[in-house]
């Protein structure tokens, strides 16, 4: 285990280390110390290395991440996992506003409440959020899969495209052009598979199931005098 | 962006730490904003009412004002504090109205004291000796300016009615109309800036008989834009985030306190932080604390 202490050491220095490990270090468990609501810490890190951030961060933490691990021991800034390839990123506390945006895979948990805008633009992360999320959550999400434990804020999946949605708990308002779906067995299966990689106990089959109606984002020549 | 820090303290012996504890906390925020910088403390220090003025030429304003206003007089760089019996509250701002036009009025009331000017925080704390204050409760400000101009009275907080404040990090889109809608009913502002129409917006509710979560609630009517704000009263300290809420905020509570950020980095070197309850404010949810 090799330490980072964000007290002695810059933060552009804790990131410059882990981001010069390679495919083949076998430093492979790092752990960074003091990291007192810093932003930006462990960003771009494309090696299969495991990071584990004692406290709470910032600002984008973890963004842009491929292949590592990376695990908070508290609460996070807005922007957690901004972007991510691949790789799986766990926050133990809760998330700040537009948590996973954009991502294009790997898993982010977060094991607390997600506030506004989580999964917002998502583009093939997978997203458990094992507490509540905020509103606009979801909002122009085109593909992967968000998994909210919890209750859902208002404008749930608004001009959603092709990400699928499974929310426990209740929903304060669908989003335009989101709707409630079926739960097929497949989506038992995948969500069971997803549960369990994200630590979570909860019970697939009590989940509902939403995503695109697909009315908004298909081009429908009797709205051709809208444009 | 704009930075905010609020401290509102329910452990009396926390007192004598308030405004270093607040220092601490806004000059973290200090990134956030760099043109401005200010901080409303509340202390009861004395019986009747002060008057926080601020003056350009405080060696040429000041001089003589204690006996030309018949007040006490406490200089600190470009503020004064003037102590008075309360009864002569309304006597002493007619003067200075009339006969001291240098003088602007930063805050009035029992326990409120505003200090303000451009640059850094870290600056601004040291010119008016910020971490030697007491207090029940402060609310500091960091100002990235969008709405109004970088001077002494476009900074944060501004105080629009006796012993209230308010500071804000965000934008007012109808702040225009709602000036001239404020000044048909009698109530004027000093600035063009949108923050101290929102000030004057809630002082004007609480003189129709709102109290101040009544007050937040209608603005969340009659505000149109971004805004985190967070408004001092003599005893208590609220918060709210409009609907939208892109605005960062982050409280903390513990037995001692209740602490404000607008990131949790101003909140880490508060005692018991590590064990405090943390949580991200609601949108469209009035907060609110009193002693």
């Amino acid at each position: 285990m090799q330490t980072l202490d964000l007290e002695k050491d810059t933060l552009r220095d804790v990131n410059a280390t882990l981001q010069s490990q390679g495919a083949q270090t076998n430093q492979t468990t790092w752990e960074i110390i003091n990291p007192k609501g810093a932003h930006a810490i462990a960003c771009g890190l494309d090696a299969g290395i495991e990071v584990t951030v004692k406290g709470s961060t910032g600002y984008y933490c973890a963004g842009m991440n491929k292949s590592a691990m990376v695990r908070v021991k508290g609460s996070v800034g807005p922007g957690v996992c901004e972007n991510m390839m691949s790789g799986k990123v766990v926050v133990e506390g809760d998330a700040s506003q537009y948590a996973g945006a954009t991502g294009h895979g790997g898993l982010l948990v977060i094991k607390g409440n997600a506030s506004s805008r989580c999964g917002i633009s998502m583009k093939g992360i997978d997203i458990v959020v094992h507490r509540n999320i905020g509103h606009m959550s979801a909002f122009m999400a085109q593909s992967g899969t968000l998994v909210v434990c919890g209750d859902a804020g208002d404008a749930l999946g608004d001009s959603i495209y092709e990400a699928q949605l499974f929310v426990r708990g209740s929903v304060k308002s669908l989003g335009a052009d989101c709707i409630e779906k079926e739960m097929r067995p497949e989506h038992i299966e995948k969500l069971a598979a997803l549960l369990a990689e994200a630590e979570s106990e909860a019970d697939p089959s009590e989940f509902r199931r939403y995503g695109s109606a697909r009315k908004l984002y298909n081009f429908d020549i009797d709205n051709a005098g809208a444009y | 962006m704009c930075g905010i820090v609020g401290l509102f303290l329910k452990d009396e012996s926390l007192q004598p730490r308030l405004g270093g504890m607040l220092t601490d906390m806004l000059v973290t925020m200090s990134d956030r904003g760099p043109d401005s910088a200010g901080i409303a403390v509340y202390r009861r220090d004395r019986e009747g009412t002060k008057i926080t003025v601020q003056s350009a030429d405080p060696n040429t304003d000041f001089a003589g004002l204690a006996e030309a206003l018949g007040v006490e007089i406490q200089v600190v760089d470009t503020h004064a504090i003037l102590c008075m019996p309360s009864h002569i509250v309304a006597a002493v701002l007619a003067k200075i109205a009339a006969d001291h036009p240098g003088l602007r009025i930063m805050s009035r009331g029992e326990a409120i004291e505003i200090y303000k000017e451009v640059g850094m925080p870290q600056t601004v704390a040291d010119r008016f000796a910020i971490p030697n204050l007491s207090g029940s409760h402060g609310i500091g400000h960091t100002r990235m300016a969008t709405e109004s101009a970088v001077t002494t009275l476009g900074a944060h907080p501004f105080s629009t009615g006796a012993d209230q404040c308010l500071v804000h990090n965000g934008s007012l889109s109808n702040h225009n109309r709602l000036r001239r809608a404020l000044a048909r009913k009698g109530t004027h502002v000093q600035t063009q800036n949108d923050t101290e129409v929102a000030a004057a917006y809630l002082t004007h509710r609480m003189e129709q008989g709102d109290n101040l979560g009544e007050a937040l609630e209608a603005g969340l009517d009659d505000l149109d834009g971004f805004y985190t704000f967070v408004v001092g009263t003599k005893d208590g300290f609220g918060v709210l985030r409009d609907p939208i809420a892109c605005k960062p905020a982050v409280l903390a509570e513990t037995d001692q306190y209740v602490a404000f950020g607008s990131e949790y980095r101003a909140l880490v070197n508060l005692p018991g932080i590590d064990a405090a309850k943390v949580w991200e404010p609601e949108p469209a949810t009035v907060y609110f604390w009193s002693h």
